[in-house]
């Protein structure tokens, strides 16, 4: 994984509560063995009409959307399955931050291991972003700070560990392999009855 | 046939030194913790069993063989097949007739990475063949005490042994085959005492949706729930199953029950349980395998069985749930007004009545012997509502076969119910069984969410009484008017 430090981005805005793995990629789209190429699927049922035409009102189809890579999406993002397929989705797709006030568990250690920044911010403040779609913020992730265009700042609680292996791209496999006395020793000892 | 005896030996006497009570999660946690965790790392937790499935392992292994590793502990691992495959039977030459190609490679895939690293698989041709959650304790692997992950949200089933079971991302499937391990932190505790005793006709489901009622649908994220209490005690290891299933609806990545008895009755004797003087070890530590008087939960909620009703979901996520008789309350906000827009009802309605066009029995929540006797029960002698499509959808072979030995077949066949081949099936809706748009699915299944069952789809979930009651009534029905019956009858 590539480091991260800083992303730089205008916001969009998903004001729904709740938005679950199945909204964020449909299961039926679940049926491939890649990890890659599927942004396209993103929100399908949300982006697309039955019809396969585009949702205008969709808040991810309007024209001040397009570029965005900070997502501000309604409290509890990511509910439901531990399909990986959501945060894989949703890079693909362009996405490279969301920012929410609860964001569910499983989606949260997915999306971080792949680097899309599952950011939880206090409930003010994210009520303060729903409200301003398309506000270029910088996400700086070396002091867990969020910058405003009128240089105010928020910011936002994560994991020491998980931070540093964003910072550093650490290769998480590579990190417990490195484990691997620790592990064996384990194993020794609970076999040794 | 794969999987053998399974034992863990010695798993318990881990740190003793530790003077303070301790809840059943700090004691299995303690017990797997290969590295504690620290203020700047998370804990190296050790992985006793690690189940997989065709959906969310394909990535695991091409990492793994990317980085020319190998699979560490191919003992722990059980594979099987369950979500892309039809449910329908094969051909005359054993052809399946999956969904896309697609969900054939998928499969096949799983095939061959099962034969290429030396892992179990129950595939097509296993006698034991089922949902993922289902098998586990079917076969005897789930086993109380044990840490038990899968790619799929709903391994808090196996919590009902008292095992630490949570489901993982494809990231972490490969990091657990790569060294049985996975980096985690040790979520919070949260006591759901459950004390009194279920009415008559409310089953686990019932109790489970309105547990999350209460707790709302993300009230348990970031803990694990330890149910507890005489309610609790009173139910079967199937009952147990079901609403440890349903934490992750609650937002909990985990729910444990510690093992009692019940627990012990259920694995005596099955494939993978020890036998002979290792049962006799087992159960000593077993035994052990319960939160100590004191130990600290970081919350708590207390439920009186009785006040538990018939329950069904009228919204679209889990928490959105009323009783069966009661009206669906005003919505609180602008998101719960959408859910009922979607859902096609109205506050102040009574769910009663309502059309419905689909009906589901199945899914690692109610797929088990005793859901499908359940729904037998309301089914025999009475028939399906002509514009009703019902399917039953055994969670495995084995209780297909089970379920057949005792004529339930007949029973679903005979009402005009499809009884079809084992798998999750309309639950995730990605093997092609699903419902259309704008069509009313009384399911057993876990989540409501919006197109979960098929694009524009909408989804009450309920008890397997329940849906069987709405097959025959064509509507939303409550099955003490046909359980009633039954008793003035007879």
């Amino acid at each position: 994984m590539n480091p991260i430090s800083v992303v730089r981005s205008r916001t969009a805005v998903l004001p729904f509560e709740n938005i679950d793995t199945d909204r964020i990629i449909p299961a039926r789209f679940l049926t491939t063995t890649e990890r890659k190429g599927l942004g396209r699927f993103a929100f399908h049922d949300w982006r697309f009409n039955q019809d396969g035409g585009l949702n205008a009102d969709f808040p991810l189809n309007k024209p001040q959307a397009q570029g965005c890579e900070i997502l501000v999406a309604g409290r509890n993002f990511g509910c439901g399955s531990s399909r990986e397929h959501a945060p894989w989705a949703l890079l693909d797709f362009g996405i490279r931050a969301v920012l929410s006030s609860e964001i569910a568990d499983i989606f949260r250690n997915n999306a971080l291991k792949n680097g899309l920044l599952a950011l939880v911010i206090s409930d003010e403040e994210h009520a303060f972003l729903l409200k301003h779609p398309g506000m270029e913020l910088a996400i700086d992730l070396r002091h867990c700070s969020i910058e405003l265009p009128d240089g105010g700042r928020f910011s936002f609680h994560m994991d020491g560990f998980a931070r540093t292996c964003l910072l550093q791209g650490v290769d998480q496999m590579g990190y417990l392999l490195k484990q691997r006395d620790a592990i064996e020793a384990f194993e020794q000892n609970r076999s040794a009855a | 046939m794969p999987g053998g005896e399974f034992i863990l030996r010695n798993y318990v006497n881990m740190p003793t030194s530790n003077p303070a009570p301790r809840t059943l999660l700090d004691k299995i946690w303690d017990r797997h913790a290969v590295l504690a965790e620290t203020a700047d790392a998370p804990g190296t937790l050790y992985i006793d069993l690690h189940l997989i499935h065709e959906v969310t392992s394909p990535q695991a292994f091409t990492e793994l063989r990317q980085r020319g590793l190998e699979v560490r502990c191919p003992e722990r691992v059980l594979a099987t097949l369950d979500h892309s495959t039809p449910t329908d039977k094969a051909d005359a030459h054993g052809r399946h007739a999956y969904a896309t190609p697609e969900a054939a490679e998928q499969v096949n895939t799983l095939e061959r990475n099962c034969a290429e690293f030396g892992i179990a698989l129950h595939g097509w041709d296993s006698a034991q063949r089922g949902i993922v959650h289902v098998i586990g304790p079917e076969l005897g692997a789930t086993q109380p005490g044990m840490t038990i992950v899968c790619g799929d949200s709903h391994t808090s089933t196996h919590g009902a042994f008292g095992a630490l079971a949570f489901g993982i991302g494809s990231t972490e499937v490969g990091h657990v085959l790569a060294s049985q391990c996975l980096l985690q932190r040790k979520p919070k505790n949260f006591s759901v005492q459950v004390d009194g005793r279920l009415q008559p006709g409310v089953s686990a489901k019932d109790l489970a949706l309105y547990i999350i009622g209460k707790i709302g649908f993300n009230g348990g994220t970031g803990h694990a729930f330890e149910f507890h209490g005489s309610a609790i005690e009173a139910l079967d290891m199937e009952q147990r199953m079901t609403l440890c299933n349903m934490s992750i609806e609650a937002g909990a990545r985990a729910g444990l029950i510690a093992p009692d008895q019940t627990t012990f009755d259920y694995l005596q004797g099955r494939a993978m349980a020890p036998k002979g003087d290792a049962w006799n070890a087992s159960l000593a530590q077993w035994r052990m395998l319960k939160s100590d008087p004191g130990a600290a939960f970081d919350r708590h909620i207390s439920i009186n069985a009785a006040e538990v009703g018939v329950t069904i979901s009228y919204g679209t996520h889990p928490g959105m749930v009323v009783g069966i008789q009661s009206n669906i309350p005003a919505a609180a906000d602008f998101q719960e007004q959408k859910a009922l827009q979607y859902m096609q009802l109205h506050a102040g309605q009574s769910l009663l009545g309502a059309k419905v066009d689909v009906v589901f029995i199945g899914s690692c929540t109610n797929s088990r012997l005793a859901d499908l006797r359940a729904a037998a029960e309301i089914l025999r002698g009475r028939k399906v509502a002509g514009h009703v499509r019902m399917l039953v959808v055994p969670g495995s072979v084995p209780i297909q076969q089970a379920a057949e030995a005792e004529g339930l077949h007949h029973v679903f066949q005979q009402a005009g119910a499809q009884w079809r081949e084992p798998g999750c099936s309309m639950c995730i809706a990605m093997n092609g069984d699903k419902a259309e748009t704008g069509e009313l699915v009384v399911s057993t299944s876990n989540r409501n969410f919006e197109g979960r069952q098929g694009q524009g789809a909408r989804t009450v979930l309920a008890s397997p009484a329940v849906a069987a009651a709405c097959a025959v009534a064509g509507c939303i029905a409550d099955p003490a008017d046909y359980l009633n019956d039954k008793e003035q009858a007879a």
